[in-house]
């Protein structure tokens, strides 16, 4: 796939979603969300927790990345 | 496709979608953005596995004005001492600390979250600073969150024992979606890019050909991506259930797949138990070999280029403190948690033995939360 190949995908999703925007409707409302707002529901509930882990694992792993985790040194020998 | 395309592309690409985050939060109403909570977190963290220990302290302090701005300040310390198998291989036992601080500002406009933050950490051997810049936009009346994000660090390699130093330059570029599916169920997708320049090898390590131990050499570039879908759902046992997978792939020929399913739970009225089981699986770097037959261009023989898996059992336990309405705290938990993690190679060898090397872990930690 080539920069102009993205640039068109890219420009085509933009119109979509700004046209499909105007008149679109949630079909949870905002009274319906209580339950995701618990916190069980957290993805990252307690991030200083599942910080320490991603670095345990990205010094560990040859993965890394995808996650919101940034920075960090290494402390990996 | 080089090295240097590939980059231009990523750029050309996260150019535009900075675009249209622009266009969409100047152009869409939407339900309010909401700033994190003011909060003050104080950890303990432990890990003890392969002849290494590291443990110290962790602060976060959260703290803003609700409407517009929250600021975060963080200090993390990993107090290490190390006899791992590849330091014993050709070198002793040594200790280290190293010290992390991040000091960053979420700033709502306009129904956009705008996170700017700065991270430096140091150790004897090794420096890095990174900045980052974030961006959260709820879009079809909070029914999906788009985040785009962009990192780029500078590191230091060093080595103790003599005058090294070399640099590493890393850039990453990452997209998000997070969508409300049902009443009881969201989901989210990320995608990041990370694209690295400059010395990557560890400098302390050795690739071994036909038995004799020579220094490692990487290519000096390296990009990689990694794909990730997660999921939340609510049960009526007053609990969630979690699964969250990655994909990961490089040009160094790396492919990892991580899994992961949880299970949380309400204990009492406010207190949560959580349990975790992690998989995780990657392929051997193109240029990685336990013991090579002949010299090559690049040589590595770091076990976390090697072909292996690992699976991590966590449980958590959260207890809630205390809630009220007056006195400087409202609100406070403390959290235990532990993990057993079990690395096994398929073609690392122990320098001693000769046999399949394997390891276990344990991490653990302690957290006490404030909300004021």
């Amino acid at each position: 796939m080539t920069i102009s190949n993205i640039k068109q995908l890219v420009i085509l999703a933009s119109v979509l979603l700004l046209t499909a925007c105007s008149s679109w409707e949630p079909w949870v409302q905002p009274y319906e969300r209580e339950i995701l707002a618990d916190p069980i529901m957290r993805l990252s509930r307690q991030p200083s927790i599942e910080n320490h882990y991603t670095h345990v694992y990205e010094v560990r792993e040859g993965s890394h990345g995808g996650s919101s985790t940034i920075g960090g040194g290494c402390g990996c020998n | 496709m080089t090295f240097t395309d590939k980059n231009k592309l990523t750029l050309h690409l996260w150019l535009l979608v900075s675009g249209l985050f622009y266009l969409m939060s100047t152009l869409l109403s939407v339900q309010a953005a909401v700033l994190a909570e003011d909060q003050a977190d104080i950890m303990l963290h432990y890990f003890d596995g392969g002849g290494v220990t590291a443990q110290g302290p962790a602060l976060l302090v959260r703290k803003g004005n609700e409407k517009s701005y929250s600021a975060f300040a963080s200090y993390y310390v990993d107090n290490v001492t190390s006899a791992s198998i590849d330091v014993m291989a050709q070198a002793s036992e040594y200790s280290e600390t190293r010290d992390e601080i991040s000091l960053g500002v979420d700033y709502l406009y306009n129904d956009t979250i705008s996170t700017i933050s700065y991270n430096t950490s140091e150790e004897s051997d090794y420096l890095s600073d990174t900045f980052n810049i974030d961006m959260s936009q709820e879009v079809f009346n909070g029914m999906t969150t788009f985040n785009i994000g962009y990192s780029t660090s500078a590191d230091t390699v060093k080595r103790v024992d003599n005058d090294f130093n070399k640099n590493l330059d890393r850039y990453r570029y990452r997209f998000g979606l997070s969508q409300i599916l049902t009443k009881t169920w969201h989901a989210s997708f990320n995608y990041e890019n990370i694209s690295e320049k400059g010395f990557l090898n560890n400098p302390y390590r050795s690739a071994r050909v036909l038995g004799a131990y020579v220094p490692e050499v990487y290519p000096s570039t390296r990009t990689s991506e990694a794909f990730s879908v997660r999921s939340i759902t609510y049960f009526d046992w007053r609990g969630s259930l979690k699964f969250d997978y990655r994909y990961f792939t490089d040009t160094w020929g790396i492919r990892g797949d991580t899994f992961e399913v949880g299970v949380s739970k309400y204990i009492g009225t406010k207190d949560i138990i959580d349990f975790s089981i992690r998989l995780y699986s990657q392929n051997k770097a193109s240029f990685y070999s336990d013991n090579f037959t002949a010299e090559m261009i690049y040589m590595a023989r770091d076990k976390e280029l090697s072909t292996f898996s690992d699976i991590t059992l966590k449980a958590r336990y959260s207890y809630h403190m205390f809630e009220k309405d007056n006195g400087f705290f409202n609100q406070g938990t403390i959290t235990t948690s532990l993990a057993y993690i079990e690395f096994n190679y398929d073609d690392f060898t122990h320098y001693q033995t000769g046999e399949n090397y394997s390891y276990d872990a344990w991490v653990a930690q302690i957290l006490l939360s404030l909300w004021y």
